[in-house]
């Protein structure tokens, strides 16, 4: 397999917050990668090292073999950034054949017009573009080269369901074209849909890096919180749970199977009150996936 | 590792298309647009052409010499504001870091922004040499009108590299503020719309020295008004202006970067 986009042990500071402490990872051509982590976990990081935008503090970042900034490496990347801007007073057909004349060979401007569905709005001025619409321009400026990597920084945030889940559909139409998609998301729902392989990124380290059913099976699904008097961590021996924190007498299990866990509690006598489950968060799956990785 | 087959995009084609961009960025905000081109031709219509016959020296009337004052401010406004506010907004709204992270090199965006810049100011010609053959009766040899011309358009490549240094040094939101702050008092202390005579005497004494003053020079002798020094020192002076805007353009132009991209 041909590396398409390595980093190599890079670390990255900025100033005193050390964003990366040291990740390395290869990814193939033709293999569509979900990064996964919550807000700081050093995914733009990484995809900015990999684009060279950023420079990594120690360690190495490389696309196609190449330094990042090298343009016959950029030449083959397509780029979807967070919080970049362009111009509001060109329209869109503009614009998209002016990113088209960066590549050697760009796809027609139609088409990478309708890839992103604005069809409606090629004559349009971007500043008259809602935000949806605007972020699917953002897409149709990252695959109108027609490249072999599109790098994808959080391409859906902001976008409400139904927007979320067409915008899924656009990539996959273009990961299907036998393309390298690396993506960052902060939904494990999004990294499932897409992705052959999900690298799990916290606190600037890799903490998994598995195909989406595994870090499913990993993660737990649902939080079950309660209060019982005088529980000890030996009460919870052996119930199907990936993680559980006790304070005082408030109590927070991590667990895939909640009912499973409820029957055995009661079954062994545990008084318990304020029950209240809900469906786990991104920062308690990465909890169970830390805990796991410590005692694995 | 597998054979490297990569295509390079031509450069041509960028450098057309990135032209049109800037261009049609620049020319779609009137704000921009029409006070360039119009603003010129105002201060003509108000200040030039009630006096447009006067003769101020031998063979040389008011209409013509406030013609090249205005040719040279109008030139110099371009180059000032159309570099400086774009790359103050662009830095602002973040334009810069999706533009660096295709393949487009990057001096193709600043000759891009040369190239329209120079565009521009050569439409403020257009529109202000008519106005004032026609409004203002300023007739002069086709070969003055000429030199004019190219005149104010060579001389106002300094200001280039001052508006690029602007638009690195100033944020979105106070670009305009430090422009006019710096453009219009220079202006006004180089003579472009008074004559020196009559600006307050410590005006006059720093006058001698502002790039303005020298730009100002090279216009007023095309069209045979007397100037101090020969047109000679003027050129070196705005070369040497030139050398000193470029030289701060790089420098903010460094900096920012090792900020934003290191």
């Amino acid at each position: 397999m041909t590396a398409a986009a390595q980093l190599i042990d890079a670390t990255k500071k900025y100033g005193t917050v050390e964003a990366l402490k040291g990740v390395s990872l290869d990814i193939g051509l033709g293999e569509v990668v979900a990064m996964l982590g919550p807000n700081g976990a050093g995914k733009t990081t990484s995809i900015s090292l990999l684009l060279g935008l950023r420079k990594p503090t120690s360690g190495k970042a490389l696309l196609f073999g190449l330094k990042p900034d090298d343009l016959n490496a950029r030449s083959r990347v397509g780029v979807m950034l967070q919080e970049s801007g362009i111009p509001s007073m060109l329209k869109v057909r503009e614009i998209v054949d002016l990113f088209r004349s960066y590549y050697a060979r760009p796809m027609a401007r139609d088409r990478a017009i309708a890839m992103a569905g604005l069809e409606e709005k090629a004559n349009a001025l971007v500043k008259e573009l809602s935000g949806g619409q605007r972020q699917r321009l953002y897409f149709a400026l990252a695959v109108c080269g027609d490249p072999e990597v599109l790098f994808l920084d959080e391409p859906t945030v902001g976008m409400d369901v139904e927007g979320r889940r067409s915008f899924i559909a656009r990539i996959a139409e273009f990961a299907q074209m036998g393309r390298t998609v690396v993506l960052t998301t902060h939904y494990l729902e999004e990294a499932d849909q897409l992705a052959q392989r999900v690298i799990v990124i916290d606190r600037g380290l890799v903490i998994a890096d598995a195909s989406p059913q595994e870090i499913k099976s990993k993660v737990a699904g649902k939080r079950v919180r309660f209060t019982a008097v005088a529980l000890s961590e030996q009460d919870l021996d052996g119930l199907p749970i990936t993680s559980s924190t006790i304070s005082d007498h408030s109590v927070q299990l991590l667990t895939n199977q909640p009912e499973a866990v409820l029957r055995e509690l009661f079954r062994r006598g545990i008084e318990i009150s304020n029950l209240e489950l809900s469906g786990a968060d991104l920062e308690d799956a990465f909890i169970s996936l830390t805990t796991h990785k410590a005692t694995d | 590792m597998a054979v490297m087959t990569v295509r390079r995009a031509p450069i041509g084609p960028m450098l057309a298309l990135q032209t049109r961009a800037e261009f049609l960025k620049l020319w779609r905000v009137p704000a921009f647009s029409i006070t360039s081109l119009f603003l010129p031709v105002m201060f003509y219509a108000f200040i030039g052409i009630g006096q447009s016959s006067q003769v101020i020296s031998p063979h040389v009337t008011f209409g013509a010499y406030f013609l090249a004052s205005m040719a040279v401010y109008a030139v110099a406004n371009v180059m000032i504001f159309s570099f400086g506010i774009s790359v103050a907004t662009e830095r602002g709204m973040k334009m810069d870091v999706l533009m660096r992270a295709t393949p487009m090199p990057p001096f193709i965006y600043l000759l891009s922004k040369c190239i329209t810049a120079v565009v521009f100011a050569a439409l403020t010609l257009v529109v202000l040499f008519p106005f004032a053959y026609i409004a203002g009766a300023v007739r002069l040899d086709a070969a003055v009108w000429a030199t004019l011309g190219y005149r104010v358009l060579l001389g106002s490549i300094p200001f280039i590299a001052l508006g690029f240094a602007i638009g690195y040094l100033s944020g979105p939101n106070s670009a305009v503020a430090v422009i006019n702050l710096i453009y219009l008092p220079t202006a006004f202390a180089s003579g472009l719309f008074f004559p020196k005579q009559m600006l307050p005497s410590f005006i006059q004494s720093i006058a001698p020295y502002l790039p303005l003053h020298f730009f100002g020079q090279l216009g007023w002798d095309a069209i045979g008004a007397p100037t101090d020094g020969t047109v000679t020192t003027d050129w070196l002076y705005l070369v040497g202006y030139g050398v000193l805007f470029f030289a701060v353009a790089v420098w903010a132009y460094r900096r920012e970067e090792s900020r934003k991209f290191s």
